[in-house]
């Protein structure tokens, strides 16, 4: 194999997607170097081995995902990770061991090449934790303004073993309602970075791939209805759709929900609700009663389920609907937010 | 967490329930229907729903959920008239995230940013003057917009600005004197109010003594309560003491916040830059005197309305809105004919759909009462 080429200058410019020596050499220079060069010559496509897959479940797992964050860079993670992370995770929750993984990469011009190296080496190191492979991509390099930065889209594919079921629509009444730690970490961290608050937020985004936790969960608790991971509308919106698809209610307790002391602060000052928070690295799962115990147990037996707790219960009753056992002792509806949590005046 | 957690005690919330319901029991059995306790503010109705206080009291006391929510008010020909400045050629418009969805006559400024203006969230008006120190060949433009809570920044910001020369920065101002409004409520005819939770950090700013023609003029008592539920637990608990020994007195719950004679540094700015306007429209209520303020002649360089030409167009709320009967009381959020149905908060119609603090949208949203009370598992919407 030839040496890897260099690229030169220190910001991209348009010429980094024109197709020509210089996209070679950010290929070769960001990328082939961050991810690793393939056995073989670069193809345009990633050659899997049936066999492999055969062997280890009897369906695929197949998920995509867009990512765009501002700022890239935050604590306790960048988009890179995210991108990775975020995949893994979907599959994970399906049951799915995650395997290989695409990433397209929209650039706008002006970007620093600095930072999309130290964004490519996280996502080469996030890859390795997560256990997958990075094994085909794209790059295009859009003018100023076309795109805010740097966007990422990472398409994922997983062996799903042989007798595993889960689905959102299997919860049952009785069944217990697990988290594994600290909600609303993710979408306080992110807003602290933003800077627009002129907070100085000592709270981390909980971005982790959770595909040892979901092992470790299914060992314990075989009977788990479901899993989803509850990034975007946070744990409220995951917990809305499940009771939708299974047509059934659920009851939060609000006093059982695990939140970080900042990331209630920062809620109470800002009027924000960390039910609706986004996480990057927490799972909701629905239980069995009866495994509750031990699910809880193993989890908080790895480190990205210390704080693992049981937040509710599936009820009979008026289906779809999610309502919450206040601190006070009173009932309110938690319902799915119909745009973006916005502060409150005063 | 610490002063947050003393405020939210299960025991002592039980306690004072059950208080509460003792003296309602006791004043019940003289009346032909429940004690209607209006709390002003929508803080104080986000607190009610968000605790779900409202299904821990008694059947004999009900509680209407009043005006004060800035951003319900509104009225949809002032949204249009933001839209018309932010069009201005130039302009930053900048405004609070809660004003954002409130529906304009043909578009709301959600809409109108994805359209293409340059329509900015701020979380003070200070970080609006920030945007005009960053942008000096652009004119930013601040929405103030909200009772005497958030007056008195928008008020030092303009003084800031004139003392720094500041030449491209303006407010478009609606902001809002809460007792002209707890007036027309008790104007009303077939009020059936019978107290008042009085605003808790309106009361910081202007203090107690405001609300003294409340009890003294229309002979109900009013509590100047806090927004922790054991709070507003222990305002209604005064309320409806006064009310049992026959009591029409202005009280302080709040006294950890509010002094009697408010916040004077913060009066002598809204004095310094605020006149009453003679008359002002709100959504829901209908044209209310003295009830706007607007800026001074002396700061009119800092006037959005003296720079920039506001079409100031009136427009009618739609027919089926009941917001009106809503705000005095005389409906509960879902008596009303259009809500959850025509109105609910992806598309509301009536302001109080709106907001989170909209009584409305706090009902629609967190379930409250609802028709049948109980179990909100077991009911359906």
């Amino acid at each position: 194999m030839t040496a890897l080429r260099q690229v030169r200058g220190t910001r991209v410019s348009l010429a980094h997607g024109g197709g020509g020596k210089i996209m070679k050499d950010l290929i070769d220079d960001v990328f082939v170097r961050a991810f690793g060069a393939p056995d073989g010559p670069l193809e345009d496509q990633a050659r899997l081995d049936l066999a492999l897959f055969a062997q280890a479940g009897d369906r695929l797992a197949f998920t995509t995902d867009a990512y765009v964050v501002d700022p890239l860079v935050f604590p306790g993670g960048d988009i890179g990770a995210l991108a990775v992370y975020g995949t893994v995770n979907d599959l994970a929750v399906g049951g799915a061991v995650p395997r290989w993984l695409s990433c397209a990469l929209v650039i706008e011009e002006g970007m620093e090449i600095e930072l999309l190296r130290r964004i490519a080496r996280s996502m080469a190191a996030a890859a390795r934790r997560a256990g997958v492979a990075i094994v085909t991509g794209d790059t295009k390099v859009v003018g100023h303004g076309a795109c805010d930065k740097l966007f990422i889209t990472t398409t994922g594919v997983g062996e799903i073993p042989r007798g595993r079921a889960l689905s959102c629509s299997a919860a049952r009444p009785g069944d217990a309602v697990l988290v594994n730690g600290w909600l609303g970490d993710h979408g306080a961290a992110i807003l602290g970075a933003r800077g627009d608050l002129r907070i100085d937020s000592p709270v981390e985004s909980d971005c982790a791939p959770l595909h040892e936790l979901v092992e470790i969960l299914l060992a314990a608790a075989p009977g788990t209805r479901c899993l989803r991971d509850a990034t975007r509308g946070g744990v409220a919106t995951v917990v809305n759709e499940i009771a939708s698809a299974s047509d059934v209610a659920i009851e939060l307790d609000e006093a059982a929900l695990p939140v970080r002391p900042e990331v209630r602060g920062l809620c109470e000052l800002l009027g924000l609700d960390p039910l609706y928070l986004a996480n990057e690295g927490k799972l909701v799962a629905v239980v069995p009663a009866g495994e509750a115990d031990a699910a809880i147990a193993a989890m908080a037996a790895h480190p990205l389920g210390l704080r693992a707790a049981a937040i509710g219960a599936v009820a009979a009753g008026a289906p779809g609907r999610v309502a919450m056992r206040t601190v006070m002792g009173g009932h309110r509806i938690v319902d799915m937010l119909v745009g973006d949590q916005l502060p409150r005046i005063c | 967490m610490k002063y947050v957690d003393e405020f939210r005690d299960r025991d002592r919330a039980a306690a004072l329930i059950r208080e509460i319901a003792h003296v309602v029991e006791r004043i019940a059995a003289a009346r032909p229907r429940p004690l209607k306790i209006m709390e002003v503010c929508g803080g104080h109705t986000h607190s009610i729903f968000r605790y779900g206080l409202e299904g821990l009291l008694p059947a004999g006391l009900e509680l209407v959920h009043g005006p004060g929510c800035p951003v319900c008010v509104l009225p949809i020909g002032r949204v249009d008239d933001c839209i018309a400045i932010a069009e201005h050629p130039g302009v930053i418009f900048a405004t609070f995230g809660d004003a954002l969805r409130v529906p304009g006559s043909r578009r709301s400024l959600l809409q109108a940013r994805a359209d293409g203006l340059d329509i900015r969230t701020v979380y003070s008006p200070a970080d609006a003057l920030a945007l005009a120190h960053a942008n000096p060949e652009r004119e930013v433009v601040f929405f103030g917009l909200g009772f005497e809570t958030t007056m008195p920044a928008t008020a030092l910001t303009i003084l800031a600005a004139a003392r720094d020369g500041v030449r491209n920065f303006s407010v478009f101002c609606n902001h809002i004197p809460i007792v002209p409004t707890v007036k027309a409520i008790l104007d009303s005819p077939g009020l059936e109010l019978d107290g008042f939770l009085g605003p808790g950090h309106v009361s910081t700013v202007i203090g107690t003594a405001p609300f003294e023609f409340v009890a003294r003029h229309y002979r109900r008592p009013l509590v100047v309560a806090g927004f922790e539920p054991l709070d507003v637990l222990q305002a209604l608990w005064m309320v409806v003491l006064q009310i049992e020994q026959g009591r029409t007195e202005v009280e302080n719950q709040y006294a950890r916040a509010v002094a009697a004679g408010g916040n004077r540094q913060a009066l002598a700015a809204i004095a310094e830059v605020y006149e009453l306007r003679p008359f002002f429209e709100w959504r829901g209520l209908g044209s209310i005197d003295h009830s706007g303020i607007r800026i001074r002649p002396a700061y009119a360089a800092f006037d959005a309305e003296a720079r920039f030409a506001v079409p100031n167009a009136r427009i009618a709320d739609p027919v089926a809105c009941q917001c009106g009967e809503v705000l005095k009381g005389v409906l509960r959020p879902y008596d009303c004919k259009v809500f959850g149905a025509a109105c609910t908060p992806e598309t509301p119609l009536g302001a109080l759909m709106v907001s989170t603090e909209g009584a409305c949208a706090a009902a629609y949203t967190y379930g409250g009462r609802l028709r049948t009370g109980g179990n909100l598992l077991r009911v359906t919407r």
